[in-house]
């Protein structure tokens, strides 16, 4: 069955003054998708959400939310969407029972719902000790959560995230990845983020937008469909030339005594023999694993490239 | 329409949160309080020009003027941050991509405002009821008096809001507020200058003039619907101008 496409952006521009920050982006979103919105800094991700959730009118182009316009049927489908801006729009002389409560009754939710909503969503972003807190008196990390609970409270059927897990610890990346995820589940769901093995762990699909242009939009899986590069250690080194000589192997590059990054090719199954002839000659491979995560080299093929390429012509 | 009353009563919250709502309801009160006594005793001891006129007409309608003044000087304060603290917090974006229209969101911060200008108002109204325990008061003419001290603030409350929404700085958008609300104010002093026409027409335009003619108790639909068009130009500007800023920011 097809799935049920929650966002679709129609060829958007956005125009500050003369200067382009969004420049003919389209995409979809469906129901149980993760995406992940990747570019580097200026590029034009905060602009684009802030258009898909009508905080920003597009220049041209369409968007449209759960089947309605963001701009002729603005609150129909606002009230499909939680948007995590990317300073949380919290009201520091509040505290988060109070805050949550009012940012629940600002979706239509009424009194005795939101309360249990605003009960829920505390749990889920791990607020249920704070509540009764001045969100002034709050740690960075405790606001951010904050702004995360107000984007689910009312738990839309798209959320858009901008850089949700910035000043958080190592432990509440991870509880909110997984929230993240858990979301992902039966919403739909955009983050932008710098933190490229975020986007990898997380999302399902990514977009990568440079200058304003989207420059790459594929599932993560498919990623790795170029050739990758892989490390190796063995306790026994062979030689270079036994190594060169595997078929499919393009290039050896010797690290340590023990240790070799090996490019492999993209057809056939070069690992797979490396492994074998490692066993068979008793090399004793003790480590085998991919030498650059292959969603970095992409991009930083793609927004380099295309950097040096502007560069050049200029 | 619980859009609206959401918002109203947040904005009333959020103004009873902080030390400045405090402040002003107590410093305005101390003043007119001061007000009040200096011109009860000119009514016990009238100026020998002052005699025969009522307590209503000496203390009452003096309250009333000098309560006109107050107000002009607080409002600003009041409505400074309503829509530029939003913008500085970044909270701006949470209002927007909540499925409230603009007209919902300007309306209910609007009611918000005049709820906090009613408590004001309510407390200024005890000094001339308290005068019913001593004496009797002409009933009809304090609430004319009253109600063109609401249709004043109301005024007033307009347009801080509007200007509010033009700067992202609550102390710019009260100095603005400021000169703006003292410039209307000032200008019947001068219609006394130019020829017939302009006269009128800067007479009409004074906010003063309006409020004057309520507080002697004269209540026409004249001035009525100037301060209704003023609350309305400034409503519907707030939210062109809120409108716009999602296209041109």
């Amino acid at each position: 069955m097809e799935k049920e496409i929650l966002i679709s952006v129609e060829r958007i521009y956005r125009y500050y003054g003369d200067y382009c920050a969004v420049n003919n982006v389209s995409f979809n979103l469906s129901r149980g998708e993760v995406l992940g919105f990747l570019g580097p800094n200026g590029a034009g991700k905060s602009t684009t959400m802030q258009i898909i959730c009508g905080v920003l009118t597009a220049s041209a182009g369409r968007v449209n939310v759960a089947g309605h316009d963001i701009i002729n049927d603005a609150k129909a489908a606002k009230a499909h969407l939680g948007f995590l801006p990317e300073q949380p729009p919290l009201y520091h002389d509040l505290t988060v029972d109070e805050y949550l409560t009012y940012t629940a009754r600002l979706r239509g939710l009424q009194y005795r719902p939101a309360k249990s909503a605003v009960e829920y969503s505390k749990q889920r972003c791990g607020l249920t000790a704070v509540g009764h807190r001045l969100l002034r008196n709050l740690s960075k990390g405790y606001q951010q959560r904050t702004g995360i609970a107000q984007a689910i409270i009312h738990s839309p059927d798209v959320i858009v995230l901008d850089e949700p897990t910035i000043g958080l610890d190592p432990i509440q990346i991870r509880e909110i990845r997984k929230l993240i995820r858990e979301l992902g589940k039966d919403h739909g769901v955009i983050l932008s983020t710098h933190i490229l093995p975020e986007v990898q762990s997380v999302c399902d699909r990514v977009l990568i937008i440079d200058q304003g242009e989207l420059v790459l939009d594929k599932e993560i899986e498919n990623l790795g469909e170029a050739r990758t590069t892989i490390k190796a250690a063995f306790r026994q080194p062979p030689d270079m030339a036994e190594l060169t000589g595997i078929d499919g192997i393009d290039n050896v590059e010797r690290l340590t005594d023990n240790c070799f990054l090996i490019d492999l090719a993209e057809d056939g199954k070069p690992l797979d023999r490396l492994v074998n002839q490692a066993v068979d000659a008793n090399w004793g491979l003790y480590q085998l694993q991919p030498a650059t995560d292959t969603l970095e080299e992409t991009f930083t093929l793609l927004v380099s490239g295309r950097q040096s390429k502007k560069g050049g012509t200029s | 329409m619980s859009n609206i009353s959401a918002i109203a009563t947040h904005e009333m919250r959020r103004l009873f949160k902080s030390p400045l709502a405090w402040t002003i309801l107590g410093v305005v009160e101390f003043l007119l309080a001061m007000f009040f006594l200096l011109l009860l005793s000119e009514f016990m001891n009238p100026a020998p020009w002052n005699t025969g006129r009522g307590v209503t007409e000496i203390v009452v309608t003096g309250l009333f003027q000098i309560s006109g003044i107050i107000v002009l000087l607080v409002t600003p304060f009041i409505t400074m941050r309503i829509f530029s603290e939003e913008r500085r917090n970044g909270t701006m974006s949470l209002l927007l991509s909540s499925p409230v229209s603009l007209t919902e969101m300007v309306v209910g911060k609007y009611l918000g405002l005049l709820g906090f200008c009613l408590v004001l108002l309510g407390l200024i109204a005890l000094m001339p009821l308290s005068l019913f325990l001593g004496t009797p008061v002409d009933f009809l003419l304090l609430l004319s008096g009253l109600f063109g001290l609401i249709l004043l603030i109301a005024s007033f409350t307009a347009i801080g809001m509007f200007i509010s929404t033009l700067t992202g700085q609550p102390s710019a958008a009260a100095i603005m507020t400021f000169g703006v609300l003292f410039v209307l104010w000032m200008i019947n002093l001068a219609a006394n200058t130019g020829n017939e026409t302009t006269r009128e027409v800067l007479s009409y335009l004074s906010l003063l003039n309006h409020y004057n003619n309520l507080i002697i108790g004269a209540v026409n639909s004249v001035d009525v619907i100037y301060y209704l068009i003023v609350i309305l130009t400034f409503i519907t500007l707030s939210i062109w101008r809120l409108d716009a800023e999602r296209l041109h920011q």
